[in-house]
């Protein structure tokens, strides 16, 4: 399942911004104890987003939503303090917290929660309250279009597939104009091609407002398909924050790691497409290696991020052939490490470094070793492209 | 068959139950939204009239109705005659009487309303309040309209409050009940039949509409639960 790639390259779009959308950060310092199902952790967390996307990602459990809640305000935290643009909505110091209803901060759950006996329509428009018929109806009408719903507005959510339903709820959120959204896995049910085509529109959107976005995933090709800040929340803490290939990627921080479910991730240049065939040619940044991978959306020359599961590997003693498998790469092995019933071997190839998983029985029949000679074994559809 | 106690009965049952309607809706949402330590006392108060000898409550009532009492004279000054014996002191009666049979549907459906369509509704600027008139009180139509019903129903055969607080004064406090209690008094047991077979059927008639629209009619949103419709049939 490879990401579509599109390379955002040509002119922005004019920024016509709204004096209503100031930009605004969003700066947060709070402790709370929550529970999840392994017991009671404490989420204490200090951070300061800006306007644009940040990923705040982490496995279930992490503390997303509890952080998310109390950001929000449908949750207190035990202390701190939350402020958007310099305004407080909540310093436990000065006693301060303003009622959720009165922040203006869009939230969209990872159930959606559309109102069930309300349209699509009547949905988008429940927070437009304050104006007139008139008025609202003009822009909720303007966002139904803009999402591409507009033909589903009198049905009710029941009435709908997943993907118009995260749109629905997407869209109520947005047309309030909210100093910031909140994004608890809004794509998480969805399929790829829906998922990058709602992803252009969030983008577009915050093109025109510009205020933070916090977008929660546990999934790693999200991370990388956003490829913005990234913060990694795990057990309540934040244990990394930057550019996802540097959190990512570098970190043997094995959360990482483990929750991106990437064990390598490498830069490349594509160097030939073979649309024939379906595949294209792409070298690694460090080294001369070069890889055959499923074709995406790409120009020759341009860059991305292939990422290859650890466990999808195969590693021979001798030279193998007769294999479909397209990358079969010579190597040495630098190191092996137990852990627990998996062994994880670092493979030298010219240059790249790949990390392998291997059982114990195949290290021993094997022989496996530092410094034995081998060839790492990669099929072109366990090459996962992502883009930079 | 005695009109006259039906139609009393009728007017009792319909003016109570629709106030219980406006008095039971903010009890209901407070003993939902709560979070008072000592809510459950509360509770347990509104559901005493479930428990209680009709009789218990009977005497309480007309205590509280009597011209002894700072209530009964209070409006002995308002309206020159006591709350005790009269239709207004029934349907006050029966308002205790019928209390948790409006309440408690009303808060159980109050309070299957998904939580996080409230956090949604108050994230798009809805205060509570707001927030329960457009979201809770729509969702739970199945509640009310069960609510309004039982409370009906139970109303309409109550005995022992009536016999209490109203006597048996015919076009005044003689309801239907009562009514068949005097003929069976009199071993007039045609006449009792009568009345009690149309107690009966529009007793059954009542709860059958109240199962059928939680069953088939008004919870079809088709995301939310159902409520007043769980069980281990289920």
């Amino acid at each position: 399942m490879a990401v579509k790639i599109t390379l955002a390259a040509g002119p922005a779009p004019s920024p016509s911004i709204d004096p209503v959308c100031i930009s605004a950060d969003l700066e947060v310092r709070i402790r709370k104890r929550f529970l999840n199902p392994e017991g009671s952790f404490i989420l204490n967390v200090h951070f300061r987003v800006l306007a644009g996307f940040t990923i705040l990602f982490g496995a279930s459990g992490a503390g997303k939503t509890t952080l998310l809640d109390c950001i929000a305000g449908l949750s207190d935290p035990d202390d701190g303090r939350i402020a958007i643009g310099g305004e407080d909505l909540y310093d436990s110091e000065k006693k301060r917290n303003i009622a959720a209803w009165k922040r203006r901060i869009g939230y969209v759950h990872q159930d959606l929660a559309l109102f069930p006996h309300l349209s699509a329509e009547e949905n988008v428009s429940y927070g437009l309250r304050t104006l007139g018929a008139p008025e609202r109806k003009k822009r909720s009408r303007e966002m139904l279009e803009s999402f591409r719903i507009d033909h589903l507005r009198d049905r009710r959510p029941a009435q709908i597939s997943g993907g118009e339903r995260q749109r629905v709820a997407l869209a109520r959120a947005l047309v309030t104009e909210p100093r910031a959204l909140l994004l608890d896995e809004p794509l998480a049910a969805l399929d790829h091609p829906t998922k990058s085509s709602l992803i252009a529109d969030l983008r577009d959107w915050n093109q025109q407002h510009r205020v933070p976005i916090l977008f929660v995933t546990h999934n790693g090709e999200e991370v990388f398909a956003l490829g913005d800040e990234v913060m990694v929340l795990d057990a309540g803490r934040i244990v990394a924050q930057g550019q996802p290939h540097e959190v990512m990627r570098a970190p043997r921080l094995e959360t990482v790691a483990h929750l991106s479910g990437f064990e390598n991730i490498f830069d490349a240049t594509v160097l030939a497409l073979h649309e024939a065939r379906g595949t294209m040619t792409c070298r690694l940044e460090k080294g001369e290696l070069e890889l055959e991978t499923p074709l995406v959306r790409a120009e020759v020359g341009s860059h991305l991020r292939v990422g290859v599961r650890a466990g999808d590997l195969l590693l021979a003693t001798e030279s193998p052939h007769g294999l479909s498998a397209r990358n079969i790469l010579p190597g040495t092995i630098r190191r092996l490490v137990q852990r627990d019933v998996v062994v994880s071997a670092l493979v030298d190839c010219g240059g790249t470094e790949f990390e392998v998983h291997l059982t114990l029985a195949a290290r021993d029949a094997l022989q496996l070793g530092p410094g034995k000679s081998v060839w790492v074994v990669v099929k072109t559809h366990s090459c996962h492209l992502m883009g930079m | 068959m005695n009109w006259e106690a039906f139609w009393l009965t009728v007017r009792l049952a319909t003016i109570v139950s629709s106030l219980l309607i406006v008095i039971g809706i903010p009890i209901a949402y407070w003993l939902t939204y709560s979070r008072w330590r000592w809510k459950f006392l509360v509770e347990a108060a509104v559901a005493l009239p479930i428990v209680l000898p009709p009789t218990v409550l009977g005497f309480y009532v007309l205590v509280a109705l009597g011209s002894r009492s700072p209530l009964g004279r209070w409006w002995e000054s308002l309206t020159g005659h006591t709350l005790a014996f009269t239709f207004e002191g029934l349907v006050i009666g029966s308002l205790l009487y019928s209390l948790p049979f409006a309440v408690q549907p009303f808060a159980a459906s109050f309070g299957t309303v998904d939580a996080e369509l409230l956090g949604a509704s108050a994230s798009l600027g809805h205060s509570p309040l707001q927030t329960f008139r457009r979201i809770v009180l729509p969702l739970s139509k199945a509640g009310l309209v069960t609510g309004f019903a039982l409370s009906f129903a139970h109303t309409l055969g109550e005995f022992g409050v009536v016999l209490m607080v109203g006597g048996n004064i015919p076009g005044v406090t003689r309801t239907i009940s009562i009514d068949i209690y005097d003929q069976v008094q009199t071993a007039n047991y045609s006449s009792a039949n009568q009345t009690a077979i149309v107690l009966l059927v529009i007793s059954f008639l009542l709860l059958s509409v109240v199962f059928g629209l939680n069953r088939f009619g008004l919870n079809r949103n088709g995301l939310n639960r159902r409520p007043g419709a769980v069980g281990p049939w289920q």
